[in-house]
């Protein structure tokens, strides 16, 4: 593919063309949850809201990792930086996320060693060099994060290196869209699937939910032109009465996904039941590494346990992660909660939805 | 975390590639991929290339969406 070629998904014709179809097709009001945080970030830095018909609103969901990742499990990490010589690696956004207590980066101004890392091999690579030294990454993301550092795991054992240690945070979309539909008070006709977890697990793997529910169901790319296809798409089989599973984002993913990767996951990793910030437990939607790998388990090799509990600070990030509300619903949006002094994970993370509200929705 | 743009491949180190996005130079993991070589577009998430885009599905998918901007509805 060429330079040219990636630059046409972004063609205003081809949009424009979008655009126009879809105000013919849509006439009835549908919500859509937008499942995946980077589809919200592309919906709001393209200004796809703007130019949708009023009928179709569109929501955001569970797929922003850094969200959903429970305030137990901050409190854990929080608690894994106070050890003796414990390096704390991870990606960018989880520093900045508040625990019941403090975060991760008011602890590092205090002198502890969290480092942010581009790479689960960036972290593995910090191991290497401070064989002194405990090196912890912080297991944040859905199913294209998870084989990253499966991966890295394996590498670990393969080199020999004792002192790297996971704490594995992972959760599964598929799961979770099921979950979802349990909630009584969500509300959703449609759902836009995530680009890139849908490489690595394969359009496939949504087959049982879009089945079980009757639920429309699009995989959509990144590019402008990608999410308006992803949403004519969605209308027109809600105009047309039916839900079925649909892939608009061929050029990426495949019907089986990337085996390699997914044999990684299943290699390192177990299925498991998980907590979800907003959402609770939900069963099987969670990844906890094999007995065989438990001497790179940092759960276990540290044995940090902290119970569930919500956070209580009047912030509704779990509703929002749920589509039930948006910022601008929440007391604390825009007057007490920014992005330089958030409250909840929603407007911390790059990909939450109140950060994206706050950077470019006017209101 | 994802990104959305695919990056091209400039360089095979064994297992290492450095790659270029938007003239941007890093290093990316080839661990979760068989068969890549220099020239290749791949889909790069948190240091490792997890999906190589072909020139043929790339453009049967941009004649998709051609056709659904003029036809649909
Ligand atoms: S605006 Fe802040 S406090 Fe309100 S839901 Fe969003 S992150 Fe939470």
């Amino acid at each position: 593919m060429s330079i040219k070629h990636m630059q046409e998904y972004r063609d205003p014709v081809i949009s424009k063309g979008l655009i126009e179809s879809l105000w013919r097709i849509s006439n009835r009001p549908i919500r859509l949850m937008e499942v995946c945080g980077t589809h919200t970030m592309s919906v709001f830095k393209n200004g796809i809201r703007s130019v949708l018909p009023e009928n179709i609103t569109l929501v955001s969901g569970p797929g922003c990792p850094v969200c959903v990742t429970p305030q137990n499990e901050i409190d854990a990490f929080l608690g894994l930086s106070m050890l003796e010589d414990v390096v704390i690696t991870t990606f960018g956004d989880l520093i900045r996320v508040p625990g019941t207590q403090s975060s991760l980066q008011r602890e590092r101004a205090r002198g502890k060693d969290i480092r942010v890392v581009y790479s689960s091999l960036d972290a593995l690579d910090i191991a290497r060099k401070n064989p002194d030294k405990k090196v912890v990454f912080l297991g944040v993301g859905f199913e294209t994060t998870a084989p990253t550092i499966a991966a890295s795991i394996t590498m670990a054992r393969e080199d020999n290196i004792t002192n790297y240690h996971v704490f594995s945070a992972h959760k599964l979309v598929p799961p979770v869209l099921a979950g979802l539909m349990e909630i009584p008070d969500v509300r959703v006709d449609g759902f836009m699937l995530p680009g890139h977890v849908s490489v690595i697990i394969g359009s496939d793997a949504y087959i049982t939910f879009a089945e079980r529910f009757r639920a429309p169901c699009v995989i959509a790319g990144f590019e402008p032109a990608d999410i308006l296809h992803a949403i004519s798409m969605l209308a027109e089989q809600i105009e047309a009465g039916f839900g079925r599973l649909e892939n608009a984002y061929t050029r990426a993913v495949t019907a089986k996904g990337n085996q390699k990767a997914l044999a990684l996951i299943n290699q390192v990793f177990e299925t498991v039941d998980t907590c979800w910030r907003g959402i609770g437990t939900v069963p099987l939607s969670g990844l906890k590494i094999r007995e065989e790998f438990s001497a790179f388990d940092a759960e276990q090799v540290f044995e940090i346990i902290v119970p569930y509990s919500e956070a209580q600070t009047g912030c509704v990030c779990g509703e929002i992660l749920t589509g039930i509300k948006s910022p601008p619903d929440c007391p604390l949006y825009k007057r007490l909660c920014t992005p330089t002094e958030p409250f909840g994970p929603c407007m911390v993370s790059s990909e939450g939805t109140c950060a994206a509200y706050y950077r470019y929705y006017c209101g | 975390m994802c990104l959305a743009v695919p990056s091209k491949i400039i360089q095979v180190d064994d297992k290492m590639a450095t790659i270029d996005i938007d003239g941007v130079r890093r290093n990316a993991s080839l661990m979760l991929l068989d068969e890549v070589k220099v020239g290749d577009f791949v889909i790069v998430h948190a240091g490792f290339a997890i999906h190589k885009i072909d020139e043929e599905s790339a453009l049967e998918s941009l004649r998709i969406l051609r056709e659904a901007a003029l036809l649909m509805g």
